[in-house]
């Protein structure tokens, strides 16, 4: 869907958009691992926030409950030679390529068995062989990095069938990354050159505790993909099919080696900005909104089209979660158990040498 | 008089600024939220309205550019980054712009601006949320660089540095937020005066830190000093431009020096002063090869037991000094070339 006036409108609205997807022509067996995927990223992130009341974790986490679909859609379309970049909210950006729920309970509890060795926490993630080469808290911090990716994408300049068929740099950022002047230079930068690049714009409209009317002259942040002449595509980021689907159209643009893409995916997040707490009382109207926009549930919308059109039961469902929580309490447990990383691994890393540089 | 801790000390350099001089005003990041900045700019914004308490979009760049800029228009403007790391992303207007403009236009330009950068770590936060870069910052003529350790010097410097024509780094540690003193009523004070101090004085070693390493020696020598050692504390407070007389005096008195650091060794401040020590301290002075305390050579991990051996402690300080007093300073651990062998 392309805007026309420079603002959200209806996408901003909770009130819009609660109804059940529309997966007309869509698999509905892609559409169920989806769903499992969109649930293993809350029931995951629901655990932390538990063990986070619990105090069993010290590290701050982030967590992007409310938001999964957007990660699960663009990773359909991602393949592992794809270079994909995240933030301090990125546990469901390195889960739904694959990347294991281990990896990232023990990465946050400090263990040697973690996704980075225990070096990270839950702001700096690694899944290289995934294609997640890594996120980090600086906020827009991996934008450049991730245009990066794709001129070396562009430099290896794939082929398929006699045609451009490029991997492509990811990266995913938030409203509040915008207003970063790398992210300004980073657009112009991969248009000029036409490089492999998605932008994918989380808009949930807070950065922290301001929203977005406090920070910016409008709440479209595509705006500034139109000013530098990029693709873009503005949807709801809680219906993985439009996700999905805004994703194919932008990328199958961009590996063809005509230019980047901006995927602007509006959102919300359902708990603090930092911490499993809500924080109602935190900035403009989050209160009365917050409750609304629990009702634009992207797992609940996908399940009750895939009830509707008789691919799914409420058993099958009830199933399903029960399977996910069973696979996440495990993955927690193997986590407690595992040892934390000798002290000597303070010093082992700093550098690629001698391990494996010259 | 009347009780503060560092961090409402801090608050109370901001109100007194805010009221008494109309020139002043704060902008950055968090300052509307009840959390960014801890207890050190609370309700600042109720008290003197949103047009003078600025809260940003995430642009500190942008941000720390044009408190400059009106630094030069007859303002006076604090900037404040809730994180030195953030702060990095302004490195230009401070260390290109603000640092320069005096003496690249003949003396004739001075942006008075004070960037507040706070250093914010522990707590399994990790390499991007840890940074002490002090050192860093120090490097620069024409940037004074300020680093409060006591209560009294939250206020007090704060007030000190946005009073200054120059363009100032003033960087606050919540690590030291908790500290407590008595204060008498705010004034304003010249950043001038502020030459490091004696906070303990003693005959057998001289400590020497800024900030919270500061605090640290504090410890250190109370815990000396039931093992009967008597040790002298000098803290730096402004750490460019370095004022060495206070410390060579002491180092003529006690023949010994540990300056300790919060932050890394390589070109860093601990370094310099003890460089500038050994340059106006008479060889026979010295009792022992003087000794430096920093991070070891790495960026902050986030795993709690490496967290744990990362940071020093005032025991840690302590135990320095007796291999000090008893002539058998340990070799060092690998240099930052060895590593990478
Ligand atoms: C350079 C930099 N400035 C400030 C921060 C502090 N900070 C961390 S997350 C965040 C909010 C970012 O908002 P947004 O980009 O919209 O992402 P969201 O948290 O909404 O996912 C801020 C300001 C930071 N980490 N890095």
């Amino acid at each position: 869907m392309f805007t026309e006036t420079l603002e959200l409108g209806k996408l901003a609205d909770p009130a819009e958009f609660r109804e059940k997807l529309n997966i007309a022509g869509e698999d509905p067996t892609l559409l169920k691992e989806e769903l499992r995927m969109m649930t293993l990223i809350r029931k995951a992130e629901e655990k932390i926030g538990d063990m986070i009341n619990e105090g069993q974790i010290q590290c701050p986490c982030h967590l992007t409950i409310g938001q999964e679909a957007i990660a699960a859609g663009v990773a359909r379309h991602l393949r592992k030679t794809d270079r994909a970049f995240g933030t301090h909210r990125s546990h469901g950006h390195y889960l739904a390529p694959g990347n294991s729920v281990h990896g990232l309970f023990a990465e946050i509890l400090g263990k040697a068995t973690g996704c980075s060795k225990g070096m990270g926490g839950s702001m700096h993630l690694y899944g290289g062989e995934s294609g997640f080469v890594g996120s980090v808290p600086i906020v827009a911090g991996t934008v450049s990095m991730a245009v990066g990716g794709g001129l070396a994408a562009k430099m290896d300049n794939k082929q398929e069938n006699g045609k451009n068929s490029w991997d492509v740099g990811v990266t995913y950022f938030g409203d509040g990354a915008a207003e970063e002047g790398s992210v300004h230079e980073s657009l112009n930068f991969a248009s000029v050159f036409k490089i492999p690049v998605l932008f994918v714009c989380e808009n949930n409209l807070f950065s922290s505790h301001l929203h977005i009317n406090y920070r910016q002259s409008n709440d479209l942040v595509s705006r500034f993909a139109m000013a530098h002449n990029v693709n873009y595509r503005v949807v709801d980021g809680n219906d993985v099919v439009a996700v999905a689907k805004a994703t194919k159209e932008l990328l199958d643009v961009a590996r063809a080696g005509e230019g980047p893409g901006f995927l602007e995916v509006v959102t919300y997040r359902w708990r603090g900005h930092v911490g499993p707490r809500e924080d109602i009382d935190v900035g403009l109207k989050r209160g009365e909104e917050l409750q609304h926009w629990k009702l634009r549930d992207p797992i609940k919308r996908l399940f009750e089209a895939l009830e509707a059109e008789g691919h799914m039961s409420e058993k099958d469902f009830a199933a399903l979660n029960e399977d996910v929580a069973t696979e996440v309490n495990k993955a927690w447990e193997q986590a407690e158990k595992d040892p934390y990383p000798e002290t000597s691994q303070l010093l082992t890393a700093v550098y690629a040498t001698p391990k494996g540089g010259h | 008089m009347t009780q503060y801790t560092y961090g409402t000390a801090l608050r109370e350099g901001f109100r007194h600024l805010l009221a008494n001089h109309k020139d002043v005003f704060a902008i950055g990041q968090g300052l509307w939220s009840p959390w960014y900045v801890g207890s050190s700019m609370k309700d600042l914004d109720k008290e003197f309205g949103k047009d003078r308490v600025i809260d940003t979009p995430v642009s500190e760049a942008a941000t720390t550019g044009l408190a400059a800029g009106s630094g030069l228009c007859n303002y006076r403007p604090i900037v404040i980054h809730p994180r030195m790391d953030f702060m990095v992303l302004a490195a230009d207007p401070m260390v290109n712009q603000a640092a320069k403009w005096s003496h690249m236009l003949g003396g004739q330009a001075h942006p008075a601006v004070t960037i507040r950068g706070i250093i914010n770590r522990g707590g399994q936060q990790g390499a991007q949320h840890s940074q002490a870069l002090h050192s860093w910052y120090a490097h620069i003529p024409g940037l004074k660089v300020v680093m409060p350790a006591t209560v009294a010097d939250a206020r007090d410097l704060l007030i000190a540095s946005t009073l200054c024509d120059d363009p100032v780094l003033f960087i606050d540690d919540r690590w030291l937020y908790d500290q407590t003193d008595e204060l008498p009523d705010s004034k304003d004070v010249s950043l001038h005066d502020i030459k490091p101090q004696v906070l303990r004085e003693g005959s057998e070693i001289t400590l020497v830190g800024a900030g919270h390493a500061t605090l640290l020696n504090l410890k250190a020598a109370e815990m000396l000093k039931q093992g009967g050692l008597d040790a002298e504390v000098i803290d730096l407070r402004v750490i460019n431009p370095l004022e060495y007389d206070t410390v060579v005096e002491s180092v003529k008195k006690t023949g010994r020096l540990l300056v300790t650091d919060g932050s890394w060794e390589t070109c860093g401040l601990a370094g310099e002063i003890i460089a500038g020590a050994t340059e106006r301290v008479p060889l026979n002075h010295f009792k022992c090869n003087p000794v430096r305390m920093s991070l070891p050579h790495a960026p902050a991990p986030t795993s709690g037991p490496l967290e744990e051996v990362y940071y020093y402690n005032e025991e840690d300080i302590v135990q320095r000094v007796h291999d000090m007093m008893n002539g058998r300073v340990k070799a060092k651990g690998p240099s930052s070339f060895e590593m990478t062998l």
